[in-house]
Parts: structure tokens; sequence; C-alpha cells
């Protein structure tokens, strides 16, 4: 049974990892480093559960984890985008790159 | 193996498959936004048939209530309220930092799939008990204070969004000015 190995949901979190990190550090867009981010949180969310699975003597202690983790995740996003709306009205960009008034 | 062992290995690896594709919509260099938002999407739902083969529907329904339902539509909502045309265009093709972030991806999940690969992981194949009575009594007793926590950032985070979002402070003359106008 394939969906009995555990390597297969562990690359799979790897990959997701991965994918955030890349378009994180791209950095196009707020929205678009928003989506990174969850896409890392869900991966990190994935581990959890596939430990709580296969190795763990109590399977609900990922599982509140990962609950846990889409309630951090709720809040983020709705402070991302609202962060985001107030960048763009006052500054009239999406780019990140743009708002640098605090760098030197 | 059987009929229904093949269906589920199916059905397992179509929801891998998802997953990765999802994610791979989310941060591809696509001019369109929406796109990178129907991709997580997509890559959520992946998540949510793995969770199920992980051995809790509630979980399962959790991820596609929250992130499919909620925060997909709020990501709507923020694109649809600060991006223009032209601004879609201008960030879609222009992806900074392709070879750093490559690079950095690289360097930084590397690690992880050799100690995966090293890792002896002592596996139990004992499938766990999808009931969330106990997951529910766990965080009452035992994760209790988290859970209020989580409440609490909850809460702040809903009336902070609300205040960033409706443009800071308004005066009382700003406020009558508003009223006289409409």
């Amino acid at each position: 049974m394939l969906n009995e190995n555990i390597y297969i949901y562990l690359l799979l979190s790897v990959f997701l990892f991965a994918a955030g990190c890349y378009g994180l550090i791209q950095r196009r867009s707020f929205i678009r480093m928003l989506i990174a981010v969850e896409l890392i949180l869900n991966g990190a969310g994935l581990n959890f559960m596939a430990f709580s699975r296969f190795t763990a003597a109590e399977p609900n202690t990922g599982r509140a984890f990962t609950l846990f983790i889409m309630g951090l995740a709720a809040t983020e996003a709705a402070i991302v985008v609202s962060v985001s709306l107030s960048v763009y009205r006052k500054y009239y960009t999406v780019d990140p790159d743009d708002v640098k008034d605090l760098k030197l | 193996m059987n009929y229904l062992e093949h269906m589920s290995d199916a059905l397992f690896v179509l929801f891998v498959i998802i997953t990765v594709l999802g994610a791979y919509l989310a941060v591809r260099r696509s001019v369109m936004i929406m796109h990178s938002m129907l991709g997580l999407a997509v890559c959520m739902l992946g998540i949510a048939g793995l969770y199920f083969f992980l051995g809790s529907m509630f979980m399962a329904m959790m991820q596609v209530l929250i992130y499919v339902g909620a925060l997909c539509v709020v990501l709507v909502f923020g694109i649809m309220i600060s991006y223009t045309p032209n601004e879609i265009y201008r960030m879609g093709i222009t992806g900074k930092h392709m070879p750093l972030a490559l690079t950095a991806c690289v360097f930084m999940s590397a690690p992880m799939g050799i100690l995966i690969f090293n890792t002896d992981w002592k596996v139990s194949l004992e499938f766990p008990s999808p009931a969330i009575g106990p997951l529910g009594e766990m965080m009452l007793y035992k994760y209790c204070m988290a859970f209020e926590l989580i409440s609490v950032i909850l809460l702040i985070g809903i009336v902070g969004s609300i205040i960033l979002a409706r443009g800071g402070h308004v005066t009382d003359d700003e406020a009558s000015v508003s009223m006289d106008e409409h």
C-alpha cells in the first residue's frame, strides 16, 4: 500500500517547503509572498500529520498542532491582506521592493 | 492486492499529483496572480485528501473549510481590491532573484531530504483511531493554554486587520464631512 509509506509524505512536505521558499524569495508581490508562506505552513502541517500517524504513541497530538497551525495561518493571512491593502492605498504599488521608506 | 487496494493506491497517487501540481501553479512565473491563488486552492485540496489517507477525516474537512473556503476568499478580496491589470502584468513577468531563489530552496531542502533517508523511522502501521472526541478533550485539557492563546491571537488579528484596512484614525471633522457628502 502506497499510503503506508512515510517517505512519500515527508518528501512531499519537503517539496512544499522548497516551493514555498522559492516563491517567498522571488518576492513579486505581497499576495504571492502570502501564498508561498501558506505552502510552507502546509508542509509543516503535513509533517505533523504524518508523524502522528506513523510514529507517535498518541495520534491526536499531531492533529491538535496542525489545527493550531491552521489558526495561525488564518490570522496571518488576514493581517497580510490588510497590510497589503493599506500599502496599496499609501504607495499605489504591490511590489514589496517599492516599499522601502525605512531602508537606508 | 485486491481491487480495493488498487483503487486506494490510485486515489493516493492522484492526491499527491494534485498537491504537487497545485504547489507548482502557486509559485510558477504566471502573469495572472489569480492563477497562483487557484494553484494554492488545488494544492490545499490535495493535502486534504492526504489527511484523509492519514486517518483523520476531521482534519481533511478542516483543511477544506479553512484553506479553500476561507483563506482563498480572503486572497481573492485582496487581489480584487489592490491589483490593477497593468500591475498584474508587470508583477507577473518580472520574477526577481530567480537563481538566488532556486539556490536557496535547494540548499535548504536538500539537508532535509538527506535526513529523511538517513533516519531510521520506527514506523507503526497500526491505523490510528479517527474519533475526534479525544482530540477535543486534548485541546480543552492538555493544550488548553495554547487553544486559548490561539483564540486571543485570532481576535487581535481580526481587530488589527480591520483597523489597518479601514485606513487608520478618522477624526471627528473628517467623519462629519463624509457624513455631509452622503
